[in-house]
C-alpha cells in the first residue's frame, strides 16, 4: 500500500512532463491499435469464408473464364452437394473512386449458398423474379443514398457499354464479419446480352462455388472435380474458399509487412520516448534514492520504485489509448468506406495493446532502474540533477 | 544585439547524451517512416514512368482502363495500322505492335504463394518500340515456337521461369530461352513470347493492345481523335508515358496517402518527446538563463538559442533517418498493383526532394516540440530565474 503511494506521488511530481508522456502512449497506442486493424481487415474476406465451400476458376488465371457446361458435370461429382457461379463485373458507378465489387450470379444456387447475406423474404422474391434486378449490400446503398425500385446504372470495363439495374434487395450481413459492400446481379442477363453483343464470349463463367458435404474432405473433392478436367482447353484449379482468399492478400503481403513492420515503429518511438521520460526522473531523484538506502531501504526497493512509476504510467496511457480506439476505428471505417468493408478491433489487437503497454513501460524503465540501484549512497548524495 | 553562441547550444545537447539520444532517435524513426514512403511512392511511380516512350502510342477498347481487360478484334487493329501517321521501321514495314496480354498465375519462388504475371505476346516490330529491352541471358525466342522470355524481376522471383525451366499452361511446355533486362521498366516483371502463337495458345481471336511509334510525336492529338472519333472503332489511344503513369496512379496514391497519414501520427509522439526534453532542459538551467539575462542577453536571444537547440534535435534525428532510409534503396520490392491485377517489380527511389521534405518534416518537429518550452524560458524574469538556482 504505501509504496503504490509513493509511486502514484512520484508519478504526479512533473505534472506536464507525466500528462506529455501519457498523451504520446495514448497516441501510440491508439495507432499501433489502427494499424493492426488495418492489416485484420486485409484479411477479412478469409476469416469470413466458409471450410464448406470450395471455389473452381481457370487453372491458367482468373482473367479466364470456364465453359458453363462444367455446372453439371461438378455436380455429379461425388462429395458436392451444390454448384453455383459467378463472374466478376468490374464496372464503374460514375466515377472510378466510388469503387465497390459487382459479380454477376446464378441468383437463387448462389443466395442459398452464401447464408450470411441476409434478404428480406420479399426483395429476394422481387430480385430473383427481376431479369434486371440486382441486390447491393446495405454499406453502399446508404453511401449512395440507394432507394429499393431505383435504377442504378454501371459503366462495365470487361463487359463495354453502361449496364442499368433496378434495386430489389438490399442485403446485411449475419455480423459483424460480413462484407456489406457488394453488389450483385442475373448472370443469366448479363449472358443474353453478351451472347447477342460478342457470342464468343458467351457462356463464360469466371468461377464456380462449390458446395461439399464434409469439410473435412475438401483436399478429395478438389482433386477430384480438377481430375475431371485434366487436358480439357480449360483446365481447373480447385481450392477452399479460405485459400482462394488467402491468395489475394499474398499478391499485397509486401505492403502488409510493410504496414505490419511499421505498427512496431510507433512502439518503438514511444519507447525512447518513456525512456527519457524515466532518465530524466531518475537523475533528478539520485540523492533522495541514495537517503533512501542510506536509512535501510535495499537497491530492490528503490528499482521496484522506478518500475511501478513507468509501467503505471504506461498501462495508464495504454488503457486511455484502447478506450480511444474505438471511436475513431469507427470514424476511420466510416471515412475508408468501401476500401475497408470490414473494419472491426479484434480481441488479440488489444490484447496486443495492453502488451505494447507493459512492455514500453518496462524496457523504458531498464536503464535509469539499474543506474539506480547501482549508486552508491555517497555518490547520490553529492548529486547535482 | 549579442546572440548566444552556436556551440552553447551545441554543447547543451551533449551533456546529455542518453537524454539526447533517445529524442533524437524517436525522431530518426518518424523520419525513417516518412522518408522510405515517399521513395517507396517514387520508386513505383520512376518504374512505370520509364517504361513509357514519348514517341509511342497504346491503343485499348474505350474504357477498358488495363491492357488484360482490352480487347481489340483483327480488324479494328487492321483500320488502325493503315493510319499515315505510323512510322516506318528499317524494314520499310510499320512500327506497330499488335499484342495480346494475358495473366498467369505463378507460384513465387521463396514462399510459394501465388501471383499474377502478365505475359506479353509481341512481335519483331514490338521489341523495336521497346529499345530498352537487352537479353541478358541465353537469347531471344525464335517466332512460331513455344519459346519465351522472362523478365529479370521474374525470372529472379518466381518459380519455373529462370533460363531452361518451362512452364505449363494452356495445354502446352513453354520453354524458357532467354532472360530479358529492361532497366527500371514495368517491362521487367513481365513474360514474353511470340504473339501469334500465344493468341493460338489461348484461343483468343484478337489481340488486346497496339502499340506504334509516330512519325511526329507532335501529331499525337490529330492521331488520337482520328482514332476515338471512328465510327467503326470502339478503342480509345493514349501516349505510352500517360498510360504507364495512370496505370501507377491509384497504387503510388494509395502509399504515400497512407505513409503521410502514419508519419504525421507518429510525429505527434516524437514532439512530445522533444517537449519533454527541452522542458527538462530550460528547468534544470533556470539559474544559467537567469545569468545570462542578467549579462545582458536579451528575451529574443535566449528563445533563439533554445529553439536552436530543439531544431539541432531535429536535425540530427532527420540525418539519422534519412541515412539509414537512404540503405532501403538497395532492397527490391515487389507486389501486385492492384489497378492492373498484375506484379509489378520496383526499388526505392531517393530524389532531392525527399531529401529536403524529410529535412524540412524533421526540423518542424523540432521547432513545434521546441516552440513552448523555449518560450517559457524567455518568458522568464532575471530575478525569478536567479532566485530559484
Amino acid at each position: 500500500m504505501f509504496v503504490s503511494y509513493l509511486i502514484l506521488r512520484n508519478a504526479f511530481r512533473h505534472k506536464l512532463r507525466t500528462t506529455l508522456t501519457m498523451i504520446g502512449i495514448i497516441v501510440a497506442i491508439v495507432a499501433f491499435g489502427l494499424l493492426r486493424t488495418i492489416v485484420d481487415a486485409w484479411y477479412a474476406g478469409a476469416e469470413a469464408s466458409s471450410s464448406a465451400r470450395l471455389i473452381t476458376r481457370n487453372a491458367i488465371s482468373l482473367v479466364f473464364p470456364l465453359p458453363i457446361n462444367y455446372a453439371q458435370k461438378i455436380r455429379q461429382i461425388e462429395g458436392v452437394t451444390a454448384v453455383s457461379w459467378m463472374n466478376w463485373f468490374g464496372g464503374i458507378y460514375i466515377t472510378e473512386s466510388n469503387f465497390f465489387p459487382q459479380f454477376a450470379i446464378d441468383g437463387p444456387t448462389y443466395l442459398d449458398m452464401y447464408p450470411e447475406f441476409r434478404l428480406a423474404d420479399a426483395e429476394r422474391k422481387a430480385f430473383l423474379v427481376d431479369r434486371k434486378g440486382c441486390v447491393a449490400g446495405r454499406k453502399i446503398a446508404e453511401k449512395f443514398g440507394w432507394k429499393l425500385g431505383d435504377q442504378i446504372p454501371i459503366r462495365g470495363t470487361i463487359f463495354p457499354g453502361t449496364w442499368t439495374f433496378t434495386l430489389r434487395a438490399i442485403y446485411e450481413g449475419a455480423d459483424a464479419k460480413v462484407d456489406e459492400t457488394q453488389f450483385f446481379f442475373h448472370w443469366g442477363f448479363l449472358n443474353e446480352s453478351v451472347k447477342a453483343r460478342f457470342p464468343r464470349r458467351a457462356d463464360g463463367v469466371g468461377l464456380y462455388v462449390v458446395q461439399i458435404r464434409d469439410p473435412g474432405q475438401a483436399a478429395e473433392v478438389s482433386q477430384r472435380i480438377d481430375a475431371s478436367f485434366k487436358n480439357s482447353l480449360a483446365e481447373t484449379l480447385t481450392e477452399t474458399e479460405k485459400a482462394f482468399q488467402l491468395g489475394f492478400v499474398a499478391m499485397t503481403e509486401t505492403i502488409l509487412a510493410a504496414i505490419q513492420t511499421v505498427s512496431f515503429v510507433i512502439i518503438l518511438i514511444i519507447m525512447a520516448v518513456m525512456a527519457n521520460t524515466m532518465t530524466m526522473t531518475a537523475r533528478e531523484r539520485y540523492s533522495e534514492y541514495a537517503t533512501m538506502k542510506a536509512i535501510g531501504f535495499s537497491g530492490g526497493f528503490v528499482t521496484l520504485l522506478i518500475f511501478g512509476e513507468s509501467v503505471g504510467i504506461a498501462l495508464a496511457g495504454g488503457i486511455a489509448g484502447i478506450a480511444l480506439t474505438h471511436p475513431i476505428a469507427d470514424w476511420f471505417g466510416e471515412q475508408m468506406g468501401t476500401l475497408f468493408p470490414v473494419f472491426v478491433i479484434s480481441h488479440q489487437t488489444i490484447a496486443m495493446q495492453v502488451g505494447a503497454a507493459i512492455v514500453i513501460g518496462v524496457v523504458a524503465a531498464l536503464i535509469p532502474a539499474w543506474r539506480a540501484a547501482r549508486v552508491r549512497i555517497v555518490d547520490g548524495l553529492r548529486a547535482v540533477a | 544585439m549579442a546572440a548566444i553562441p552556436v556551440s552553447y547550444i551545441a554543447r547543451n545537447l551533449m551533456t546529455r547524451k542518453l537524454t539526447t539520444a533517445l529524442t533524437a532517435g524517436g525522431m530518426a524513426l518518424v523520419v525513417y517512416v516518412f522518408a522510405t514512403v515517399l521513395m517507396l511512392a517514387e520508386g513505383l511511380r520512376e518504374t512505370l514512368m520509364a517504361t513509357g516512350q514519348p514517341d509511342n502510342v497504346v491503343v485499348i477498347r474505350r474504357g477498358s482502363q488495363t491492357e488484360v481487360q482490352s480487347g481489340i478484334d483483327r480488324a479494328s487493329a487492321s483500320i488502325v495500322e493503315t493510319l499515315p501517321d505510323i512510322a516506318a521501321g528499317e524494314d520499310g514495314g510499320k512500327l506497330l505492335s499488335k499484342e495480346p496480354v494475358v495473366l498467369i498465375n505463378l507460384p513465387r519462388r521463396e514462399t510459394g504463394a501465388p501471383s499474377n504475371v502478365v505475359i506479353r505476346g509481341v512481335t519483331p516490330q514490338g521489341l523495336t518500340l521497346r529499345p530498352q529491352v537487352k537479353i541478358v541471358e541465353g537469347r531471344m525466342f525464335r517466332p512460331g515456337t513455344s519459346e519465351i522470355i522472362a523478365g529479370r524481376a521474374i525470372a529472379q522471383g518466381f518459380r519455373g521461369t529462370a533460363l531452361g525451366e518451362t512452364l505449363r499452361f494452356a495445354q502446352r511446355d513453354w520453354t524458357i530461352v532467354g532472360v530479358f533486362d529492361a532497366g527500371r521498366t514495368a517491362f521487367n516483371s513481365e513474360i514474353w513470347g511470340d504473339g501469334e502463337q500465344l493468341v493460338q495458345a489461348f484461343r483468343r481471336n484478337g489481340f488486346s493492345v497496339l502499340v506504334f511509334r509516330l512519325t511526329d510525336p507532335e501529331r499525337f492529338e490529330a492521331v488520337k481523335s482520328e482514332i476515338e472519333g471512328d465510327q467503326r472503332l470502339t478503342l480509345e489511344a493514349k501516349r505510352e508515358t500517360q498510360f504507364y503513369a495512370d496505370q501507377s496512379e491509384a497504387l503510388a496514391k494509395f502509399i504515400s496517402y497512407l505513409g503521410t497519414t502514419i508519419s504525421v501520427i507518429f510525429s505527434i509522439g516524437a514532439i512530445i518527446g522533444a517537449m519533454i526534453t527541452m522542458y527538462a532542459s530550460v528547468a534544470s538551467r533556470t539559474g544559467e538563463i537567469g545569468t545570462l539575462r542578467a549579462l545582458g542577453f536579451s528575451r529574443a536571444a535566449i528563445l533563439v538559442a533554445f529553439l536552436g537547440e530543439a531544431l539541432l534535435l531535429g536535425l540530427v534525428g532527420g540525418v539519422v533517418g534519412l541515412f539509414a532510409a537512404s540503405f532501403m534503396q538497395m532492397v527490391p520490392i515487389s507486389t501486385t498493383n492492384f489497378q492492373t491485377f498484375s506484379e509489378i517489380a520496383f526499388t526505392f527511389a531517393l530524389t532531392p526532394f525527399i531529401v529536403i521534405a524529410s529535412l524540412a518534416f524533421a526540423l518542424l518537429m523540432g521547432f513545434v516540440g521546441g516552440f513552448l518550452p523555449a518560450a517559457r524560458a524567455a518568458r522568464m524574469k532575471i530575478v525569478d530565474a536567479l532566485r530559484a538556482a
